[in-house]
């Protein structure tokens, strides 16, 4: 069989302060991005399955983190980003897109506001050398910039028992935290930034700790949840949980190549707030017309669209799977794909080629999954 | 673990033979490195297969793993169970979850195949 070639190449890449524990531990590791990863520790499934119904705890700490600093902070970032930042309160968390002058992205980040002269952005792992050097390049605001990502672990907690798992091991009140707001306290005695965001589609958190006491956290996260069924989970699931919910990840929805009016994502483009990298561009292709748009696909016929696979339209060449996979909550095999405006409405029927044989697919509303509100 | 009786591939496939016909299947190995496996891609019977050629794939929630048939010859049936139930490849690999049998053209294709111990050697266990 073709595929398993899953061996690590020793020594070359990055790993988290939880490397040694994962492996203890019997997790399956995969390399991503220059790091060394859990994949999955019982199965990704049965992870998926932890994380919609009970709890799952994630090692992230590959993410990035750079801070930015000074009077002038906002205008820098501001200019860096496409969403408003100005918008932002203290301890207010807020997704963006960092764009290249030419419209595709640097990256898609998450933005904090620890206070008005000193920002928190979390960003991919892979992008996070890159990133540093845009936002270096662009600050004409005598902002200190600073990449500080050997500074944190960061551990999310996710599912509909994230909250009550994580409040044994921090006197913050979680649940006066908002989504998409932020706290800065401790957890386990540690000093920690909580985060009520994340990448499943659930309710949970994303903290950031010091690396020397990661390994302390994980095991108390795993013993706090344990009454409630919580899961050690790897990037499987993390990559099955945000695709249902039509989550973009960097390299496969969004790239260089890709503007957010493109990817869906107009809605992180803030138009009102002044100039930004990558504006002329997109006000370019707004007024000639986005000519391409990701939608969301089920499958119809027998067969799983994977990333990089030829959609067809009417038997022609008309776009290609970003992401694609089995959806374990839907029981469905589900993908995201570019394709022409024009074909781009749910409904519409498309084929995906899976290894030479076209098989039926249908354009379909996204996300795939919402979670019920509580 | 690995039954004395099967011959192995180095692409981790399983053959039993028995008066002319082999039983194919993946190996425990190849299943736990996909991890949950949720699609399973068959020759019909009547195909013809051909030694260290694809005749099929197994896909896990994350990827496709292409399947090389350990010898040359017809297939005779397909393991029509694991279309609707492809978990029973992660549960019993080397039993229930058989993927085809297939009758053999050249009985000596099986030589240079390995022995249970040379595989596990092979697998560094």
């Amino acid at each position: 069989m073709v595929g398993l070639s899953m061996e690590l190449a020793q020594g070359s890449l990055q790993r988290t302060p939880l490397n040694e524990i994962h492996r203890s531990m019997g997790a399956k590791m995969t390399e991503f991005g220059g790091w060394e990863m859990p994949v999955y520790y019982s199965g990704i499934l049965d992870e998926h399955q932890a994380v919609r119904t009970a709890v799952g705890v994630f090692d992230v700490s590959h993410m990035g983190e750079i801070e930015i600093r000074g009077p002038q902070a906002l205008a820098l970032i501001n200019y860096a980003t496409t969403n408003d930042a100005g918008k932002l309160a203290a301890q207010q968390a807020q997704y963006s897109g960092m764009l290249y002058e030419h419209g595709g992205f640097v990256d898609d980040i998450l933005v904090h506001k620890v206070s008005g002269e000193h920002y928190f952005l979390c960003v991919n792992a892979s992008n996070q050398r890159k990133d540093f050097e845009h936002l270096r390049a662009l600050n004409g605001w005598e902002c200190q910039v600073e990449l500080v990502s050997e500074g944190y672990a960061q551990l999310a907690i996710q599912g509909p028992f994230a909250l009550r798992t994580l409040q044994k091991l921090t006197p913050v009140n979680l649940a006066a935290i908002r989504y998409y707001w932020f706290q800065d306290g401790e957890v386990c005695g540690a000093p920690a930034r909580i985060a009520r965001t994340g990448y499943t589609g659930e309710d949970g958190f994303e903290i950031y700790i010091p690396p020397a006491d990661a390994r302390r956290i994980w095991t108390a996260v795993l013993e706090a949840g344990s009454e409630f069924g919580v899961k050690p989970c790897g990037l499987g699931a993390r990559n099955t949980l945000r695709l249902e919910a039509k989550m973009a990840l960097y390299g496969h929805e969004i790239d260089a190549t890709i503007t957010p009016l493109e990817a869906d994502l107009a809605w992180i483009v803030k138009w009102g707030k002044g100039d930004f990298m990558g504006r002329a561009a997109l006000e370019r292709q707004r007024s000639a017309g986005v000519r391409r748009k990701l939608v969301g696909f089920e499958m119809r016929g027998r067969g799983i669209a994977r990333d990089g696979y030829e959609v067809l339209a009417d038997g022609a060449p008309a776009g290609w799977v970003t992401s694609g996979g089995p959806a374990p909550t839907l029981n469905k095999n589900i993908g995201l794909c570019y394709l022409p405006v024009e074909l781009a409405t749910p409904g519409r029927a498309i084929h995906v080629l899976v290894r030479n044989q076209p098989v039926e697919a249908v354009v379909v509303p996204t996300p795939f999954y919402k979670r019920a509100k509580s | 673990m690995y039954p004395d009786q099967f011959r192995y591939t180095k692409e981790h496939e399983w053959i039993a033979v028995e008066g002319g016909v082999g039983t194919v299947g993946i190996t425990d190995h190849a299943q736990k490195e996909l991890g949950d496996i949720v699609y399973v891609d068959l020759p019909k019977p009547g195909d013809l297969v051909e030694k260290m050629k694809v005749m099929g794939s197994v896909e896990s929630v994350k990827a496709v793993s292409e399947i090389f048939s350990p010898v040359s010859g017809e297939v005779v049936e397909v393991n029509t169970a694991l279309a609707d139930a492809p978990e029973m490849l992660n549960q019993d690999p080397h039993g229930a979850a058989w993927l085809v049998k297939i009758k053999l053209r050249d009985p000596d294709e099986l030589s240079d195949l390995l022995s249970a111990s040379e595989y596990q050697a092979y697998l560094g266990e």
